[in-house]
This record gives C-alpha cells, sequence and structure tokens, in this order.
C-alpha cells in the first residue's frame, strides 16, 4: 500500500476517485514562480483519521486550501465523494487555523459556532431555537457550553481551538478537515480535540488533520500522508510512516535521535 | 432657534438638509461597519477621491450634448461610473499585483482625484463653468439642495440599507474569517466586490451633502464609535447607524442656526463629538474606564498579596500595599494585622487552596479559566460545592500571629 515519490502519479490506492471522499490529482499550487506544492495526487480513506504530515513550509495548509478551493491552484484536479466540490459544498467542514483571525473581533462564542449553519440559514432565515440549541450542542461536545456568551476575545487559545471545531460540528458534514488543531493547545484541549474526533470516525465520518508533532501520529491516526511539496508517502500509518519516509520529507531536518525513537515506537 | 432646528421648523430648505442628512447618516454609519469589521476602512477614501473625474466628464458630456449640467442624476451617474472603475483598478493592483492594499489605496486615490482636478480646471475656462458649482461635490454644498435632491438621496440611501440588510451575514461571516467562508462556498471576493459597491453607493449619494472629502468620515467613525459599546456585531451595525444618524440630524440643524458654517463639515465634526465621548467614557473599552479599572485591579492585587503575606507571616515591603492594606483597616500602618485583617488573610490564603483544587480538576474548567489571584471564591461557585472542595483539602488553618 505504500506509494513513494518514485512512482507518483501512478495510483495504487487502497480506494478509487469514485468512493473517496476527497481525492486530488495532479495538485500544483504557487506563491509567485515558486511551487508549494507540486503535483500532488492524494486520496483519502473514506472513515479514516488521516494525518498531513511534513516539514514547515511543506505544502501542508496550502494543499488543503487548495483542494477547498480557498487558493486557486495553478493546476490539478479535486473531486469530493466523486464529485466536483462544489457540489459537495455542504458535506465539508473546515476549521482553519487559530491564528488566521482576528480575535478581537465583536463576537461572542455561540454567533462563531451558528456561522456553521449559515448553509442552512441561507440569507435571510431567522435563527430559531432549534439552530441556537443544535449550536449549544456542538459547544458541549467540545466542552465549551458555559462559554457560550463569551465575547471570543476572552478566551484562551485552546478555547478557541475548541470554538473553531465546535462551528465545524455545526455543519454536521461528512468530510472534517482541519489544519494544525493542536497547534499551541493545552493538554486538556489535546484530549477534547482528539475524542471528538474519534467519535466522528466511529460515526462513520472522515476526518483530515494538518498535524505537526510526530510523536503523537501512531496514536491519534490510521492513515498518512507525507508531504514536502512532493508527495513522500500516502497510506496506513504502519507502512507509510517509517523511518525511511520521514527521512525523505524532512531530510537534514530531523534529528536522527527523533527518526530513532519514531522507528522504535514504531516497532 | 436651534430648537427650531431641530424640530424641523427653520424653512424648507433646511428641513430638506435635515432629513437628507438624517437618512445620509444611517445608511453610511450601517454600510460603514462591514468596512470597518473588514479592516478595509481606508478603501472608502479611494472610493470617494475616484468619484471626482467621473463628475466633470459627466458635466462636460452634458454641456456638450446642449443639456444643464447641473443635472444631479446626470452627475451621480458619472460619478459612480469612475469610482466603480477606481475600485476595480484598485481590486486589481490588491490581486495580481504585487502591491500591498495600502499602495494600492493611494495610488488610485491620489491618481483619480489629481485627474478629477485637472478636469475641475478646464471646467472653469469653459465659460459656463463659472455657474458649474462642481467644487460643492469636493465639501459639499447644501445651500440650493432641492427637493428633487432629498428625494434621491432618500431613495439611495434606503436601498443601500435594504441591500445590506439582505448580505449582512455572508458579509460578516467575510470579515470575521475569510478563508472560512470561501470553504463553506461563499463566493468571497463577489461579497466584497459588494460590500464596496455599497461603500460606492453611499458615497455617490453623500456627494451634495458632506463632498468626496469628507465622506470617508460619516462611513468610518460611527463604526469606530459603535465599537466601544458593544462585543456584538450586529450590535455594532445597529449602533453605528443610530450614531451615524444623530450625527447628520444634529449637524444638519447646528449649520441651519450658523448659515456660515458649511454642513458637510458640521456633521463630521458632531461625529467625532460622538466618538471623543466614547472614546473616553464608554464603559470597559473606553480610555477612562480602562484607567479606573486598572487602578482598581493594582488595589486588588496589593490587598490580595498584602492578606496572602499576613497570613503566612511574611513581613510587607512594599509601601502601596500597607497603604492600602492601613486605609481598609486590614493591618496598622507598621503592618501588623488587625483582628478584621486575620480573618480576610486567613479567607484569602483558604480562597487560594481552594482554587487550586478547581484548576487541577477538568470537570471545574469553565470555572478555572476564571481564576486570576484574586476572585473570592463564593462568586464562582456554589455553597455546596465549595463544602465538596473543602472535604478535599482538610479544615481551615490557624494564622501565625
Amino acid at each position: 500500500m505504500l506509494e513513494l515519490a518514485t512512482n507518483q502519479g501512478i495510483p495504487v490506492a487502497e480506494h478509487n476517485v469514485e468512493d473517496s471522499p476527497l481525492a486530488i490529482r495532479g495538485l500544483t499550487v504557487s506563491y509567485g514562480q515558486k511551487p508549494v506544492v507540486f503535483s500532488v495526487d492524494m486520496t483519502v480513506q473514506p472513515g479514516a483519521m488521516t494525518a498531513i504530515i511534513g516539514p514547515n513550509g511543506a505544502g501542508k495548509s496550502t494543499l488543503l486550501k487548495a483542494a477547498l478551493g480557498i487558493v486557486a491552484p495553478l493546476s490539478g484536479q479535486v473531486t469530493v465523494f466523486g464529485q466536483p466540490l462544489e457540489q459537495q459544498r455542504a458535506r465539508i467542514a473546515y476549521v482553519p487555523q487559530r491564528a488566521s483571525v482576528d480575535w478581537d473581533f465583536p463576537t461572542r462564542v455561540i454567533d462563531v459556532v451558528l456561522m456553521g449553519l449559515s448553509r442552512q440559514l441561507g440569507l435571510l432565515g431567522r435563527i430559531r431555537a432549534r439552530h441556537m440549541s443544535r449550536a449549544m450542542e456542538c459547544l458541549n461536545r467540545v466542552g465549551m457550553r458555559d462559554f457560550a456568551d463569551r465575547q471570543i476575545g476572552q478566551l484562551s487559545g485552546g478555547q478557541q481551538q475548541r470554538v473553531f471545531l465546535a462551528r465545524a460540528l455545526a455543519q454536521d458534514a461528512d468530510l472534517y478537515l482541519l489544519d494544525e488543531p493542536f497547534a499551541g493547545v493545552d493538554a486538556a484541549t489535546e484530549k477534547a480535540i482528539i475524542a471528538v474526533l474519534k467519535s466522528l470516525k466511529e460515526a462513520g465520518k472522515t476526518v483530515v488533520v494538518v498535524h505537526h508533532d510526530l510523536a503523537t501520529v501512531t496514536e491519534y491516526f490510521d492513515h498518512v500522508f507525507l508531504i514536502n511539496t512532493r508527495k513522500v508517502a500516502e497510506g496506513p500509518v504502519d507502512t507509510a510512516f517509517t523511518a525511511e519516509t520521514l527521512q525523505t520529507a524532512y531530510g537534514g531536518r530531523l534529528a536522527t535521535a527523533q527518526i530513532d525513537q519514531i522507528s522504535r515506537a514504531l516497532a | 432657534m436651534f430648537w427650531e432646528a431641530l424640530t424641523l421648523q427653520l424653512g424648507y430648505n433646511a428641513t430638506l438638509v435635515a432629513i437628507g442628512a438624517t437618512l445620509l447618516g444611517v445608511s453610511a454609519g450601517v454600510t460603514g461597519t462591514f468596512l470597518f469589521l473588514r479592516k478595509r476602512a481606508l478603501v472608502s477614501d479611494a472610493i470617494s477621491h475616484a468619484t471626482l473625474p467621473g463628475v466633470c466628464l459627466a458635466f462636460m458630456m452634458l454641456v456638450f450634448l446642449g443639456g444643464d449640467g447641473r443635472n444631479l442624476i446626470g452627475l451621480l451617474a458619472g460619478s459612480a461610473i469612475s469610482a466603480w472603475i477606481g475600485l476595480l483598478c484598485m481590486n486589481w493592483l490588491t490581486r495580481r499585483t504585487r502591491l500591498a492594499e495600502d499602495a494600492a489605496i493611494g495610488a488610485v486615490l491620489s491618481v483619480f482625484f489629481g485627474f478629477g482636478i485637472v478636469l475641475l480646471t478646464v471646467i472653469q475656462t469653459m465659460g459656463v463653468g463659472r455657474q458649474a458649482g462642481l467644487e460643492g461635490f469636493l465639501l459639499g454644498s447644501t445651500a440650493g439642495m432641492l427637493w428633487a435632491d432629498a428625494l434621491i438621496i432618500a431613495i439611495g440611501g434606503a436601498a443601500t440599507l435594504l441591500m445590506v440588510m439582505i448580505i449582512r451575514r455572508p458579509m460578516t461571516i467575510v470579515a470575521f474569517d475569510a478563508d472560512y467562508a470561501a470553504a463553506q462556498g461563499l463566493p468571497v471576493h463577489r461579497i466584497d466586490l459588494a460590500m464596496m459597491g455599497l461603500v460606492m453607493a453611499v458615497t455617490v449619494v453623500g456627494l451634495k451633502i458632506v463632498g468626496l472629502i469628507l465622506i470617508v468620515a460619516l462611513l468610518i467613525i460611527p463604526a469606530v464609535t459603535a465599537r466601544f459599546w458593544t462585543e456584538r456585531s450586529d450590535r455594532v451595525v445597529m449602533l453605528a447607524g443610530l450614531a451615524g444618524g444623530l450625527a447628520g440630524y444634529l449637524g444638519a440643524a447646528l449649520s441651519a442656526v450658523t448659515p456660515n458654517l458649511p454642513t458637510g463639515p458640521i456633521i463630521v465634526l458632531v461625529s467625532f463629538g460622538f466618538f471623543a465621548l466614547s472614546l473616553l467614557f464608554a464603559p470597559g473599552r473606553g480610555v477612562l474606564a480602562a484607567v479606573l479599572q486598572h487602578l482598581k485591579f493594582q488595589r486588588r492585587v496589593h490587598i490580595r498579596q498584602g492578606l496572602l503575606a499576613l497570613a503566612q507571616g511574611q513581613k510587607i515591603y512594599e509601601p502601596l500595599t500597607l497603604r492600602l492594606l492601613a486605609r481598609a483597616g486590614l493591618a496598622r500602618a507598621d503592618g501588623v494585622a488587625t483582628e478584621a485583617g486575620k480573618a480576610l488573610a486567613a479567607k484569602a490564603l483558604r480562597d487560594e487552596k481552594r482554587w487550586e483544587v478547581i484548576r487541577a480538576d477538568q470537570a471545574h474548567e469553565a470555572t478555572a479559566a476564571l481564576y486570576d489571584g484574586l476572585r473570592d471564591i463564593e462568586t464562582v461557585l456554589t455553597r455546596d460545592q465549595i463544602a465538596e472542595i473543602d472535604r478535599r483539602i482538610g479544615g481551615p488553618q490557624e494564622v501565625p500571629a
């Protein structure tokens, strides 16, 4: 099942493009003249928890953003559940990086979660009791029910991250894409988030997470996608997350000691 | 006299101006709020300056076609077209070149305005130019306002408000988190264009009253003013409309009773007055509130630290702490605790212990977030919860003498 950079472009994935929640073919994204993501193929497995891993600046977040049409790719195709992205928007929930917004924005926690219902509400639909209770239920799932009326600026970083997750939950999607949800959060938040993600997986949802902490990969995820501008490896953790693939993805940036540690953990 | 102005009894023109200025204030305040929330306040300045060439070209064309160059609808249509071109230029510069938005704003603003001034000079040499009164569009001129002008402002303002109300939700989501909005399938770019288009509409409608140089003040100041009073975006929008409308109304009345004062700038100054009052006196975000809160906070910190020091039998060196404790009757001037001081000190130490339990317990997370080293435990927990914690940490201890 392991796919190395050498056989890029030849789809040897476990599932076809048709039933993959997110299938990317030949995706290239560049800022200016420098490609950040180059000719990448990715086939996300349905019902799996996949970690996108790679060094800083390897194009992890960009891959996610291009898959969602937030940044325009130079080339490549994206299908979601076998169909064009635009037709499947309602089935995708995205959790951006926490640092991407201004937390002094005049809004309360509950208002942020209600944003997740905006597709349902439409332009002029009134926010009714059932929308409020749905939003509260999502806050409850991330342990933030008591914070509903707080201004978002009063939250700690971890709490902000959980509010973002609650907003995604409100969408009741089938595919969840999270950009570095564990970056700079406290242990309690990390636990709460991983519990929610695991419950999503149990409910048959597909979860893709941009992840930076190599130490927790085997514990949290069942699939990995290693990238460093080009795809390095893709597949189940036990075959694709190895000392060899990590060495290829990180090059000299990862200390040998770290790699040894991970290989020992894997063995 | 001022009362008569406020009750619209100062004649036909004054009444028209007051109604027009109020409506303009409301729609500018409401529309400008979204620009402010999107952090694009200065875009409105470029848009407004880009109206000038359009006004002049429209005038020249009207005269050339043998019509009356002062036809307001014609002039406003011209201004809208050139403002839209300016807007597209700015958008293109920001999105397709490496120029940052501030540079694009500067470029569009100065070039369009410069071109407009050249055209204005040309018109003045045209012969018909003397009576054109186009300079009025720079700073507004309400002296000869007609019923038709007021009607245009009313209809334009109301239409803009209606549009804003319809797309307020997507505009708010885009302003808070554009990436998330895009992932949800919202057309972020088009929503931004619509927002700036609405700002342009307000600008064009407001040309007659405040002019193109000062309209930015009516768009932005009410939003900034409103932000001082609330933490909710929907309320910022409403309060900004209120502040803008009130400024328009009061400003028009003020300038009606003092005929030599120009209406537009007076409205802006009244608006600034509201801003200054909010800046100083708003609870929470205002300057005065911040200073008072800081002093109060400092006092609480010192008393708390002093009490904890007393409870643990440590000597207090900080003069401010000693002074505050003495003034509160908790310690003598030499730092020895009074009876009241001893009781409070014991309580403070015990609260610290209770907080330790709360902060270590995941079940109390929401409460733990409130910990600041100062709060009395009773303000955050029920009697039963405190009793439960006390069971865990054992009985109270004596304060050392």
